[in-house]
C-alpha cells in the first residue's frame, strides 16, 4: 500500500486521487487459521469479558470498599500503610541502607533503575532472539525484579499489625452525654488521667479503646479501673471509690 | 438505509480506512484461546482496557456526589457508600478495580516482556506501555487521598515525605503536590483531585490512543 510521501490527493483536500480497494491485509506471514476480528472474534473477547466481570462484581459484592473514620491530623500515634500496590517501594525504605542518610538509594536510585530499566528495556535487549531462554539477561534480571517485589511486599504484609491497624481507623460513634456530669468531671481529672488515653469524647484514641457502648456493667469497669486491662496499668484510678462509682456509672450508660 | 448513511458518511469523509483499522482485520491462530488455550495470555491487555473503561465510567458517577473539599469530602463518601442507592456498588467497583487494572497491566506487562514482543520494530509502543503504567500509579496514588479518611491522610503525608526528598528539586516538588510547605490539607485534596480527575485521566486517554494506534499500525508480534 502507498503511504506517505508523494501520495497524490483531490485538490487540497485529503482524499487520495486513487482510490485504493479495500483489500484485507496480508497474513499469510502467520501460520494457521485466521479468524475475522469483526464480529467473530470480539464476541469471544465479549465473553471472556462477561466472565470476568462476574468476578470482579463478585468481589465488589462481597468486599465492599472500606472507609476508615475521618483524617485527624493530629492524630500523631496513627500508623499509615499505602495500597498494597506500593508496599514493596514503602518496605525498600525500612532496609538500613535504603532509609536515614541513604534515603535517596532506597527512594530514587534503587527503584529509578528498576523502572528505568523497564521502561528502556527494548534498547537495553537488542538482540533479535525472542525466545525468553535464549535471553537468559532479560530473562533473568526480569525474575529477579519478580522475585524482589514478591519478596519486599511479603514483607511489608507479615510485619504489619492489620489487627492495630483495623482499630485505629475504625469509624467510632459519637456519644451523646453532658460534659456537665459528674461522673464526666472525674473522667477528665487529669488527676485520674483517663482522658489522656481516652480522649475527651470518650471515643479512645491509639492508645486506648473507645469507652462508648462497652456494653459493661459498672462493677467491670471498676474492676478495670484497678486492675488494668491489655495494655492499661493497674491502679490507673487515683480518685476515692465513691468518685469511682459515679464514673463507672457515667461510662456503663454511654451508647 | 444504514448503508445509504454510511456511504454519504463515507463519500465525505473517508472513513472506510477506518473502520478497517479499527474493526475489519483478521485475528491470526497463534492470539486465539480458541485455537490454543495457552493464547490466554494474549487477553491481559484488553482486559486491562476492560478496567480502565469501568474505572472512567464509574469515575464519573462518582463525581456526582464526591465534593473535593476538606470538609465534606469524607461526609459525601460516607453518604455515598451508605445510603445512595448502588453507591456501594459504584465506589466498590472504583475501589477494586483500581487493583484489578494494576494486576492486569502487570501481567500484561510480563506477557509482552516474556516474549520478546518489544523489539523492533515495536520499541515506541514499549515505552508508551510503560508509561501508562507509570500513569497508573500515579492515579493509584492520587486516588488513595481522595475519601479524606485516616489512611488516606496519613499515606499521604509519607508519599509526600518521601517526593520531599529528591535530590535538588524535592521542596519544589513538595509545594507542588501539596499547595503547602508544611501543610497536607484543603490545598493537597483540590490539587489531588484535579491531577487524579483531570491532568492524568488526560494523559491517560492521549497515551492509551497512541498505543492503540501503534498496535494497528504494526500488527500484532507473530508466534515465537
Amino acid at each position: 500500500m502507498h503511504r506517505g510521501k508523494g501520495m497524490k490527493f483531490v485538490g487540497d483536500s485529503r482524499i487520495p486521487a486513487v482510490r485504493k480497494p479495500n483489500v484485507p491485509k496480508d497474513y499469510s506471514e502467520y501460520p494457521g487459521k485466521t479468524e475475522a476480528f469483526w464480529p467473530n472474534f470480539l464476541l469471544k473477547e465479549w465473553m471472556v469479558g462477561a466472565v470476568f466481570l462476574v468476578g470482579y462484581l463478585c468481589l465488589t459484592v462481597a468486599h465492599p470498599s472500606p472507609l476508615e473514620r475521618v483524617a485527624d491530623p493530629t492524630d500523631t500515634g496513627y500508623i499509615p500503610l499505602p495500597d498494597w500496590y506500593f508496599l514493596f517501594l514503602y518496605q525498600l525504605l525500612k532496609y538500613t541502607y535504603a532509609s536515614g542518610p541513604y534515603n535517596v538509594i532506597g527512594a530514587f536510585v534503587i527503584p529509578g533503575l528498576a523502572f528505568g530499566g523497564l521502561l528502556l528495556a527494548p534498547f537495553i535487549d537488542r538482540g533479535p532472539e525472542r525466545r525468553p531462554i535464549k535471553r537468559p539477561f532479560a530473562t533473568g534480571f526480569m525474575l529477579l525484579a519478580l522475585a524482589a517485589t514478591i519478596f519486599l511486599t511479603w514483607e511489608s504484609v507479615i510485619h504489619h499489625d492489620w489487627e492495630a491497624a483495623e482499630a485505629q481507623g475504625k469509624i467510632v460513634e459519637e456519644a451523646d452525654f453532658d460534659k456537665n456530669d459528674e461522673g464526666y468531671k472525674i473522667f477528665a481529672d487529669q488527676k485520674n488521667g483517663c482522658i489522656n488515653c481516652h480522649g475527651e469524647n470518650l471515643t479512645g484514641g491509639a492508645a486506648a479503646p473507645s469507652l462508648v457502648g462497652t456494653g459493661l456493667k459498672p462493677e467491670e469497669i471498676k474492676k478495670i479501673a484497678h486492675e488494668g486491662k491489655g495494655a492499661m496499668p493497674p491502679n490507673m484510678f487515683k480518685g476515692t471509690d465513691e468518685e469511682l462509682d459515679k464514673m463507672a456509672e457515667f461510662i456503663s450508660n454511654l451508647k | 438505509m444504514l448503508n445509504k448513511i454510511y456511504d454519504w458518511v463515507d463519500e465525505r469523509l473517508d472513513i472506510t480506512p477506518l473502520w478497517r483499522d479499527i474493526a475489519d482485520h483478521e485475528v491470526p491462530e497463534h492470539v486465539n484461546p480458541a485455537h490454543h488455550f495457552s493464547a490466554f495470555v494474549y487477553c491481559f491487555g484488553g482486559l486491562t482496557f476492560f478496567v480502565t473503561v469501568i474505572q472512567i465510567l464509574s469515575g464519573m458517577f462518582l463525581t456526582m456526589y464526591y465534593v473535593p473539599d476538606i470538609k465534606n469530602a469524607w461526609e459525601s463518601v460516607y453518604y455515598l457508600q451508605n445510603e445512595v442507592a448502588f453507591g456501594m456498588i459504584v465506589r466498590g467497583m472504583h475501589h477494586w478495580g483500581a487493583s484489578l487494572v494494576i494486576v492486569m497491566i502487570f501481567l500484561h506487562t510480563l506477557r509482552v516482556f516474556f516474549q520478546g514482543a518489544y523489539k523492533k520494530p515495536r520499541e515506541l509502543n514499549w515505552v508508551v506501555g510503560v508509561l501508562i503504567f507509570f500513569v497508573m500509579l500515579g492515579l493509584g496514588f492520587t486516588g488513595y487521598l481522595l475519601p479524606w479518611d485516616m489512611k488516606a491522610l496519613f499515606a499521604t503525608k509519607v508519599g509526600i515525605q518521601i517526593a520531599a526528598s529528591t535530590p535538588f528539586i524535592g521542596e519544589q516538588v513538595k509545594i507542588l503536590l501539596a499547595g503547602h510547605p508544611d501543610i497536607v490539607g484543603a490545598q493537597t485534596l483540590t490539587r489531588f483531585f484535579a491531577i487524579h480527575v483531570f491532568f492524568l485521566p488526560a494523559a491517560l486517554l492521549g497515551l492509551m490512543a497512541a498505543h492503540f494506534i501503534m498496535i494497528r499500525r504494526q500488527g500484532i508480534s507473530g508466534p515465537l
